[in-house]
């Protein structure tokens, strides 16, 4: 780590403010570039990578991935406060995976934290209990990733089994130190059906401490960002869930788990 | 304990078909109050203005035909026909005649009109020639301002051919005492006056107006009596002869005398509403603090156990109802100003008293409730908004938005008190403020704000500054030189300053004409006796008579003069990578985008011109080769505007373009506000522009901010459509950094949101938090569309589907599908700020 934390770097591909759906209040979520999983539906298909990528965005050649200071995300993320202020609202981490560049997510929660601000992180805990251990101290909601129970399933929609994200899960929930809420992106042909969600529910529900779920229905916003990649997107085929699914999916979901069960974020 | 009952009452199924009654055909223009005003008139020559401006509101009130309305609650029509309108030649008629077979059809508010009904009005608008305020005001006018509005620096359209209205009234002295009390103190005011007195034939014939005027409006309300009995003694339906029968008892008690009940408090209010509008032909007569004067009424009635909460609802329904009822019709160019039928009956909720205490009531949550049982473009609903605001109130007014009505508009009582105490109101005055027709703060009853003076066009003076003040071969600006050889970019700046206030100059002067035109021929004695201190000083408020008096004429594209004047300051003198030469070159071909048709008109016409003064021949194709190469689009500037586009933009949450943005604000707000009125009072700016910005930016050439010629020009204080790409708190925190004290006569911000955006209450509170977030940074005013621009778009493909969608559109709202194609798409193409 740099010498003073706020020091540290870290490869970011986007800040994005007047974030109301990832957390509480308004909030401004910085994207972490890199993930460890190569999710079918990801819909943010520039973040996978850590390199920093060109891809066309309208036609026009766009860089991807910016190296960045702790110091200098904070200011902009200091430039919404009196949102933060009027609606308990502050900073979000998404990616990638932020677990992938430990040292800066970790400086990124501790700043926010030091300046009073709250803070989430949407993650899929996909990384070893140390890392996780180090930034609890510093974040106020967890927003888990549980895309599925069945390892191997996870696996050829992810292309990685989830055994030590559900062990994290767990010891995030026992740590007790911070709000842990599941979130289930619900992607037909992979786990849109009512026995798949209400086993997630089941699991969530066991999670000591874990009052609310989200699920989030699958969405093809990302589809032209494939292309901008010069990458295949596999889930052309695919349609987006219709309400009726989702309501049904969260009347199953809440029936198995009594848990706070929303749709969307 | 709760301050005020914050439940959503039911609607009454009657409201529908009110409304449904009043949409049933188009707008009709009758011909009854040209034709009485002209009898009048032409009965009272040769006495004073005001003796016959009031024995003429005495004649129309007692012979203009009535009408009670299937199912109305709360009566008085001042036309036959639903949602139609009345003229008003004593303030203009030329217009009219002139568009006569054209007012049925043309794109923005059309009329219906009887070949009858125009045969009588040309009739009475002979007598009118050479006698109207419009007339008038462009005698007082000096040639360089008729000349400078012929080009379009600026419109003072409104109350050029229009009464001023603009105004709020004490509606709670009609309520508390009726129109024999006014005419009660009018009277004795009458006997105080001395035979020496040095102003006696002023101020006595003042009073006898006034006393002749409150006489009228009893007249008129025992007409609705004698109607309403009558309607009753024929009536089968038990419930219906019983409304009527109480309708009646209503219009003989009221306005005559003080309001005893909720109803007759309704009723009362209504008739004043109406007669001012019948009394002049001025819009944006807001009622104010509704929920205010109108809560001892309903209070007193509800501790009584005689008026139940759902009843109290249902009149106040009727009277949102109603207030769609009235009309104007304009002529064809100011009604694409004001597009969408719209009045602009400000009705505000909320707030403070004038000790500084929150004085929110179960009326304020009943008013929004209002608005969404009704879903109509009047009132103009707004809300007053500051840290001691009961937060669940907020919460509604969200409701209110979240249905995409549009309304109500949010006001920060943080900024506008202290900006009207430094125009001199007191801060008791200043606490208790409402707003007038779109955005403009005064304090009801004592002011005569003229707060919709002119729309004043920043974007041109700027043109002028490339042409030395030239503008189509007429000097209309003061030489400000070669912008060629202008040696730094204060030189330039310096030049667009020395622009601004000449034109500013000649705006005052087209508006003072007018005002003075207005006192000598249109004093309003009806108006002048709710008004402090008219019955004191003995004088009508177009006179002087108020206590505070103020002229408001509106600035815009600011947005664009700040984007355009960085621009210039990048790219010409701090970069140098443009000359000053090519940017001229390249904003007079209209960056090659092909010029406008009027603009190659003239060009053609000039070259001919100059050609046959030559003596040379002119050959009709070379014509129109010529111009169909003038209007043929090329990508010749297209780095130019690359570059352009790279600059920063306004509304990006960047200080310093933000700073440069309130620094152009200032050349427009302080040359002004040294300028007096005829009336005593201060000019003051505003910084809005209703829906000028679309018809006025059609008029403007290409700007240097990359902006297209003809294209709309920024709404409001709002960054161009489509350049704030930070999202809506990057927004804001742009546009609080604009001075909003010193645009003392309002400020107007846009925001568009989809409806994901304020979804469930967790998207209510966000919402709420962001008013609030702009409102702790000291903005003024914000307002909201909440549509998705699908509906929008297949509301223009299927109008037939959309006739009840109402939006917002400048510092009001209007139905979608009444607004012209241009605005329409000027609205679609806002920034869409949507929820990640």
């Amino acid at each position: 780590m740099a010498e003073n934390y706020l020091d540290t770097r870290g490869r970011i591909f986007d800040i994005q403010r007047y974030s109301i759906h990832d957390g509480s209040g308004i909030r401004t979520i910085v994207f972490l570039k890199g993930c460890v999983l190569r999710c079918k539906w990801c819909c943010n298909p520039e973040s996978q990578e850590y390199k920093i990528q060109t891809m066309l965005v309208q036609g026009k050649p766009k860089t991807i991935g910016q190296d960045i200071t702790v110091r200098e995300v904070l200011e902009t993320v200091e430039r919404d406060r009196t949102y933060y202020r009027r609606s308990g609202g502050g900073m979000t981490l998404s990616g990638g995976e932020s677990l992938c560049q430990p040292d800066f997510c970790e400086a990124l929660l501790r700043g926010a934290k030091e300046r009073g601000l709250t803070t989430a992180m949407e993650s899929m805990a996909c990384a070893e209990w140390g890392v996780i251990e180090r930034i609890l101290p510093y974040l106020d909601t967890y927003l888990m990733d549980i895309k599925h129970t069945d390892p191997a399933k996870h696996e050829k929609f992810t292309g990685r089994r989830n055994e030590l994200m559900l062990e994290n899960a767990r010891k995030v929930a026992a740590s007790g130190q911070t709000e842990l809420v599941i979130r289930v992106p619900v992607i037909p042909t992979f786990n849109c059906t009512v026995p798949e969600i209400e086993s997630i529910a089941r699991f969530a529900a066991s999670l000591p401490g874990v009052k609310k779920m989200h699920l989030l229905p699958y969405h093809r916003l990302g589809q032209d960002k494939y292309e901008g990649l010069g990458r295949d997107y596999e889930m052309k085929e695919i349609v987006p869930p219709d309400n009726a699914t989702m309501e049904n999916l969260a009347a199953a979901a809440r029936r198995v788990s009594g848990l706070d069960v929303q749709i969307g974020g | 304990m709760a301050k005020f009952y914050a439940e959503t009452i039911a609607k009454s199924d009657r409201i529908d078909r009110l409304k449904e009654n009043l949409f049933r055909k188009m707008p009709e223009i009758e011909s009854a109050r040209a034709k009485l005003i002209t009898e009048s008139y032409r009965q009272t020559e040769g006495e004073p203005i005001i003796m016959r401006r009031a024995k003429a509101f005495l004649h129309i009130l007692q012979n203009i035909p009535i009408i009670i309305r299937d199912e109305e609650l709360v009566v008085g029509s001042t036309t036959l026909a639903p949602r139609g309108c009345q003229t008003y030649p004593e303030f203009s008629y030329e217009w009219l005649e002139a568009e006569f077979d054209t007012v049925a059809t043309r794109t923005a508010d059309p009329f219906y009109i009887s070949e009858e009904a125009k045969r009588e009005i040309a009739e009475a608008d002979k007598y009118w020639k050479g006698k109207t305020t419009s007339e008038l005001a462009t005698s007082y006018m000096a040639p360089e301002t008729l000349t400078a509005m012929k080009h379009n620096m600026f419109t003072p359209g409104n109350y050029f051919y229009n009464g001023v209205g603009h105004v709020t009234v004490h509606y709670d002295w009609v309520l508390a005492v009726g129109f024999s009390g006014i005419a009660a103190k009018a009277k004795k005011a009458l006997e105080e006056c001395r035979f020496g007195d040095a102003d006696y034939a002023r101020r006595s014939r003042f009073l006898q107006a006034v006393i002749i005027s409150c006489e009228a409006a009893i007249v008129y309300a025992k007409r609705y009596a004698a109607l309403a009995r009558d309607m009753a003694g024929k009536e089968q339906n038990a419930a219906r002869r019983a409304e009527l029968t109480r309708i009646a008892e209503n219009c003989e008690r009221v306005p005559e005398y003080g309001a005893r009940n909720f109803w007759e408090a309704c009723q009362s209010f209504w008739f004043v509403q109406q007669l001012l509008q019948i009394e002049s032909s001025g819009h944006s007569i807001s009622p104010g603090r509704f929920d205010q004067y109108m809560y001892p009424y309903y209070k007193k009635d509800l501790d009584e156990g005689k008026l139940t909460r759902e009843f109290a609802q249902e009149l106040i329904d009727c009277i949102w109802v109603k207030l769609n009822d009235l009309n104007k019709c304009r002529d064809a160019a100011s009604a694409e100003g004001f597009a969408g039928y719209s009045l602009f009956q400000n009705l505000i909720v909320g707030g403070q008293n004038a000790e500084g205490i929150d004085v929110t009531n179960d009326l304020s949550y009943m008013c929004l409730t209002a608005s969404i049982h009704v879903m109509l473009p009047q009132p103009s609903l707004s809300i007053r908004v500051w840290n001691g605001s009961p937060h669940e109130l907020l919460i509604h007014a969200a409701e209110v938005t979240r249905t995409g009505v549009g309304l109500p508009a949010y006001y920060n009582d943080e900024v506008i008190i202290p900006s009207l105490m430094s125009r001199g109101l007191t801060l008791q005055d200043a606490r208790e403020y409402n707003i007038i027709g779109c955005v403009e703060p005064q304090k009801a009853g004592k002011t005569e704000g003229w707060h919709d003076a002119a729309f004043f066009n920043m974007c041109r003076p700027l043109e002028l500054v490339f042409s030395d003040g030239m503008d189509k071969g007429e000097q209309v600006g003061p030489h400000t030189g070669d912008v060629t050889k202008f040696k730094t970019f204060e030189e330039f700046y310096d030049a667009y300053k020395a622009q601004m206030e000449y034109a500013i100059s000649l705006l005052v002067n087209a508006d003072n004409a007018i005002d003075a035109a207005h006192a000598e021929r249109c004093p309003l004695p009806f108006l002048s006796g709710m008004i402090e201190d008219c019955i004191g000083r003995g004088k009508s408020v177009q006179e002087g008579g108020a206590i505070y008096n103020f002229t408001g004429p509106q600035g815009f594209g600011i947005a664009n003069m700040a984007d355009s004047l960085l621009a210039v300051k990048t790219l010409v003198y701090d970069e140098k990578k443009v000359t000053m030469e090519e940017y001229r070159k390249a904003l007079a071909d209209n960056y090659g985008k092909g010029l406008p048709a009027s603009e190659v008109e003239y060009v053609l016409g000039e070259a001919v011109k100059n050609l046959r003064a030559a003596g040379k021949p002119v050959n009709q194709a070379e014509i129109a080769s010529a111009a169909k190469a003038l209007m043929t689009p090329s990508n010749k500037y297209d780095k130019l505007l690359e570059m352009i586009d790279a600059v920063p933009k306004y509304g990006n949450d960047i200080e310093e373009v933000d700073a440069f943005a309130r620094d152009v604000e200032y050349t427009y707000a302080k040359p002004l506000e040294k300028y007096r009125n005829p009336r005593g009072g201060q000019f003051q700016a505003g910084m809005y522009p209703v829906s000028a910005n679309v018809p006025l930016g059609a008029q403007t050439g290409a700007t240097p901010d990359g902006r297209l010629a003809g294209k709309p020009v920024a709404d409001g204080v709002s960054p161009s459509a489509g350049k704030d790409t930070h999202g809506p708190t990057a927004t804001a925190n742009s546009v609080s950094r604009l001075d909003h004290y010193i645009a003392s006569n309002g400020t107007l911000f846009n925001q568009k949101f989809h409806p994901s955006a304020l979804s469930g209450r967790k998207g209510l509170e966000n919402f709420v938090a962001l008013i609030r977030s702009y409102f702790d940074q000291k903005g003024s005013h914000m307002q909201f569309n909440v549509v998705s621009r699908e509906t929008l778009l297949d509301a223009q493909k299927h109008p037939e589907n959309y006739k009840h969608l109402v939006v917002r559109v400048a510092g009001y709202s209007a139905l979608f599908t009444t607004l012209s194609r241009s605005l329409q798409d000027d609205i679609i193409n806002r920034t869409e700020q949507q929820g990640m």
